[in-house]
């Protein structure tokens, strides 16, 4: 099978999206990308826990795992160590993976298995209509929050970090030519890949992101960033990141407004981790933009490289296991009962 | 038997005694959780058995990992029965206690047997200790102890002395007091300290001085036995060896015995076993044992909880391995969700569960056997999956064996229930020769032909559907949680076909049931006045108690079930033959709810929930008072 193309990767089923949903975008990205790299279908596997985006699988022509409320980042991670062939995707949402399926997202960042995260961020609890999730905006208006949420939102990359994973980026569902490289860069990334994925549901968060994402408008509010690029963005190319002076932190200048010049731009550098960590938070204020593109990449030990050190070179034949079974038995103390002793 | 499953362990050859007193003798040590009690007692143990006694034991520690010293819940100790004959059960009454401290003399002596023999370190009997026993005096001095053998011992000082040359501080040297106390046993019963000797330079052997301070200190207690002028009523014990059947043995519990039963099972499958897991008591040590069968290919996967653990195992398997998860009662629980995950995309998958006692948290270290319902119904939908349970620790390697066999024979999971006396016991095994028709391979083929290939299309004879792995070429399926077409495995919401589905998810037990053993019975008649029916960790009380009453005329059957659910399709004819049937059960009468419900035969139940196995005098109690003494 070579030559495979977008669609070679689509299952025969009927979508079942909401029409106008960004789930539809990003797996038309995915489609394209494992085309473009030359995926075999047989190796991918995708694996998802319950929700909207969880219905992913269903939609691909690889093999695909439908599992429990949160419980893919676990499933994947049992069938990597158990084949570390396969290309392993986890597609989640921001209530699975981080509400429900928080501890296991957390481990597997943690723990550094080959394979790639997929987190749907819509801000809210799409297949159960429409309640607010641990990424909704303070204030929120839902069914279970009528006065609105008083929760503290919590912020996906920044909880990547936390966890201590060792590829971070974030992207907007329609942002082909974003999303496409990010999901490239994480397949290719020998470690867990977490990809954020900001996704607009249009029957209970309609609009969430429209202002990141306005053609017109959008750049002033977003910057994508890239490793040893000056950090510029803005609608007239006129605005610029840069250190806080004498102090911790980012902040947002304009260029050629009070002296500021590119030259004084922070220039991003995808393997520190305190710039990381600024980048993620970045856009939770007013005026600062929202980072998307790589905010965080540094290669690390793989956990299922290092968990495989100790065990046989090569699969042991059923004679071999055991024979060695035996001998693992009789490593204990052994005696013989003869005739003599019945 | 049909599916080839023989027992292999010595038990079943062994003449029941008929003078307890004679053919067997039970001694329990008790100290502090930090004296090295169970340590001593397991080397007590391997000595015996390799002198070629039957043994059964029985480890009883506090939960906490270092109560404070001296207090009674802070006691821990090793219960170990050493025969001439069959010994199946740790024993009702203790012959000889060795007590280090007031705790552990105060917190046992209850179970001593009239005239029995208290080993006492005098040196632990400090008035302090005493008071926080709760001895209101010294019992070495008040009179409450003259229905005993009392030898009241300077262990600690004597141990001290003997190890005064080797320049050892006085607090190492006290450490060493178990192996003074193991000498004195040894020579109590005749046995000669070389094999501890061996042992001791083997665990010992990157510490040369430790070793030697422990040998000196073993020597010097079995040497106090030989010249010390003991009391006169201080006679030995002579037990000879057992007639066992002839091979090669060690000892094993049941744990060890499973792990590496599971790792034979995946290997007679031709599969990779993964073993996904979370620490738990008193599961945890299945987990090391595989850990440390890693070199043999085994893949131990510790997770971080009891979800991820079992999904794990759902993982592996679904790649291709036979995916295990262990625990206890509430980390099943905490898996449930995902065993219905399994039970829905029908994927080979072992569960163990070493019951504890009680409901929530209960009693971790504690044994009962109350999880049957939890395994046979706890899950939402109908959800039927298959449940089995070794007898004895002997028997847990072959159940291993036989978890794997059935789940990837039906594609199903299957639950395994042992409990926490099966785990912790030891005795003696019988190392299985694979070359024997019982460890026949049953290779698992998972499919790699397209033509035809349904991923829910399910074998008649079987009901297993086909296991088509991730890497296949032109195999590529989705399957999930969710209801699925018959055949496609696409989603269906439709009732008729989730009607049909239902009926293929219980056809599968019956299918099951039909390839297990009929049930036999274990002693006694196959039909007659009583028939004592037990399932796992019973089995030791039930036999001893069973066999004894039926030498001595009384028409009692043993039946035991290794196969809960399905039930041996059998079991209602036989139980039929009998005028009663009675289930003492470590539980509150699971199994005789769960056969009312199956079967019209009359059944009673007896209830113990002590956080220990029966006794054997409880069994002989129920057939007393059935049959009349």
């Amino acid at each position: 099978m070579t030559d495979l193309k977008p669609k070679d990767f689509a299952s025969s089923l009927d979508v079942r999206w909401c029409p106008g949903c960004g789930d539809y975008a990003v797996l038309k990205s995915l489609h394209k990308m494992l085309a473009d790299t030359g995926a075999k279908l047989e190796d991918t596997l995708c694996v998802s826990g319950i929700g909207c985006s969880s219905r992913l699988p269903y939609y691909m022509a690889t093999y695909g795992f439908h599992t429990i409320h949160g419980r893919a980042p676990a499933i994947a991670s049992g069938a990597k160590l158990a084949n570390p062939e396969l290309d392993v995707w986890v597609f989640t949402g921001d209530g699975d993976g981080l509400s429900i399926g928080g501890n296991h997202l957390l481990h597997a960042l943690r723990r550094n298995l080959d394979m790639q995260i997929v987190l749907f961020n819509n801000q809210i609890y799409g297949l159960t209509k429409g309640q607010y999730s641990p990424t909704s905006q303070k204030g929120v208006r839902t069914p279970s929050s009528p006065g609105g949420t008083v929760e503290m939102p919590l912020n996906p990359a920044r909880f990547a970090i936390g966890a201590g994973s060792k590829f971070i980026a974030r992207s907007i569902d329609t942002q082909a030519k974003v999303l496409g490289p990010i999901l490239e860069a994480a397949r290719a990334f020998d470690g867990t890949a977490f990809v954020e994925v900001l996704q607009n549901c249009v029957i209970f968060n309609d609009g969430v992101f429209d202002h990141l994402k306005d053609k017109k408008q959008g750049p002033d509010h977003t910057i994508v960033v890239e490793h040893g690029q000056p950090m510029v963005f803005g609608v007239n190319k006129d605005k610029g990141i840069r250190a806080k002076a004498g102090g911790f932190g980012l902040e947002v200048v304009s260029l050629d407004v009070g002296g500021s010049t590119e030259a004084d731009l922070l220039v991003h550098d995808e393997t520190n981790h305190a710039l990381a960590v600024a980048l993620a938070e970045l856009g939770e204020k007013d005026g600062e933009p929202t980072v998307l593109g790589i905010l965080f990449r540094e290669p690390a030990t793989e956990f299922g490289a290092a968990s495989r050190v100790g065990l046989p070179e090569k699969p042991l034949s059923m004679n071999e296991k055991l024979t060695r079974l035996s001998a693992t038995l009789r490593a204990a103390e052994t005696w013989d009962v003869g005739e003599d002793a019945a | 038997m049909q599916n080839g499953l023989e027992h292999s362990t010595a038990m079943h050859e062994l003449p029941v005694s008929q003078q307890p007193e004679v053919d067997y003798v039970r001694v329990r040590f008790a100290g502090d959780s930090g004296d090295g009690i169970q340590m001593t007692g397991t080397r007590l143990a391997e000595s015996a058995a390799r002198f070629g006694n039957d043994i059964a034991t029985f480890p009883d520690f506090p939960a906490d990992i270092r109560a404070p010293s001296g207090t009674i819940y802070g006691v821990s100790a090793y219960s170990l029965n050493i025969g001439h004959t069959e010994v199946d059960t740790f024993g009702d009454e203790t012959d000889a206690l060795v007590a280090l401290n007031p705790a552990a003399l105060r917190k046992y002596l209850e179970g001593v047997k009239q005239n029995g023999l208290l080993i006492i370190d005098m040196d632990a009997f400090t008035e302090r200790s005493i008071a926080k026993a709760g001895f209101s005096g010294n019992p070495l001095e008040d009179g409450s102890l003259t229905s005993f053998r009392v030898l009241p011992l300077e262990i600690t000082s004597n141990t001290e002395k003997a190890l005064k040359e080797t320049g050892l501080s006085a607090k190492d040297a006290r450490r060493c007091k178990n192996m003074w106390t193991l000498g004195l046993v040894l020579w109590l019963f005749e046995r000669s300290t070389a094999d501890v000797e061996h042992w001791i330079e083997q665990k010992f052997h990157k510490k040369p001085e430790v070793a030697k301070a422990n040998i000196m200190a073993l020597q010097a207690g079995h040497l106090y036995g030989e010249v010390a002028d003991l009391p006169p009523d201080v006679s030995r014990y002579r037990i000879q060896p057992a007639p066992l059947m002839e091979g090669e043995y060690r000892s094993i519990n049941g744990n060890e015995g499973m792990a590496y039963g599971l790792y034979a099972g995946a290997t007679l499958a031709n599969l990779e076993l993964f073993y996904g897991s979370y620490p738990i008591t008193p599961a945890s040590p299945l987990l090391h044992t595989v850990a440390k069968l890693k070199e043999l290919g085994a893949i131990s996967f510790q997770a971080e909880d009891e979800i991820a653990a079992i999904c794990a195992a759902i993982g592996a398997s679904y790649a291709g391995h036979l995916g295990v998860t262990g625990s206890s009662g509430p980390g099943i629980a905490l898996k449930t969700e995902a065993i219905g995950l399994a039970i829905m995309t029908e994927l080979p998958l072992v569960i163990v569960n070493v019951q504890r006692g009680g409901p929530s948290t209960g009693l971790p270290t504690k044994t009962e056997q109350s999880d049957l319902f939890q395994a046979i119904w706890g899950r939402n939908g109908d959800a039927p999956l298959p449940v089995i349970a070794p007898a004895h620790p002997g028997e847990c390697f072959d159940m291993g064996v036989e978890a794997a066999k059935l789940a990837t024979k039906h594609m199903t999971p299957l639950m395994v229930l042992t409990d926490g006396y099966i785990a912790n016991a030891s005795a003696p095994w019988k190392l299985p020769d694979f070359s024997d028709p019982a460890y026949e391979p049953f290779p698992v083929e998972q499919v790699k032909d397209p033509n035809g290939f349904l991923p829910y299309d399910h074998d008649p004879e079987t009901m297993a559907r086909p296991w088509a792995v991730p890497g296949t070429a032109e195999l590529m399926h989705r399957i999930g949680g969710l209801e699925k077409q018959a055949g496609s495995g696409n989603i269906s919401y439709d009732g008729e076909n989730h009607q049909l589905m239902t009926q293929i998810r219980a056809q599968k037990l019956e299918a099951i049931a039909k390839s297990i053993p009929l049930q036999h019975v274990e002693s006694g008649k196959t039909t007659g006045k009583l028939a004592l029916l037990g399932w796992g960790s019973s089995w030791g009380p039930i036999r001893v108690a069973a066999r004894r009453a039926e030498l001595e005329g009384k028409s009692v059957s043993h039946i035991h079930l290794r196969h809960l659910w399905p039930l041996p399709p059998n079991l209602e004819e036989l139980l039929s033959g009998f005028d009663r049937v009675i289930i003492p059960e470590m539980n509150n009468g699971q199994l005789a709810t769960v056969l009312r419900s199956q079967m019209d035969v009359p059944v009673e139940s007896v209830s113990c929930v002590k956080g220990r196995p029966f006794l054997v005098r409880e069994i002989a109690k129920i057939i007393d008072d059935a049959l009349g003494a």
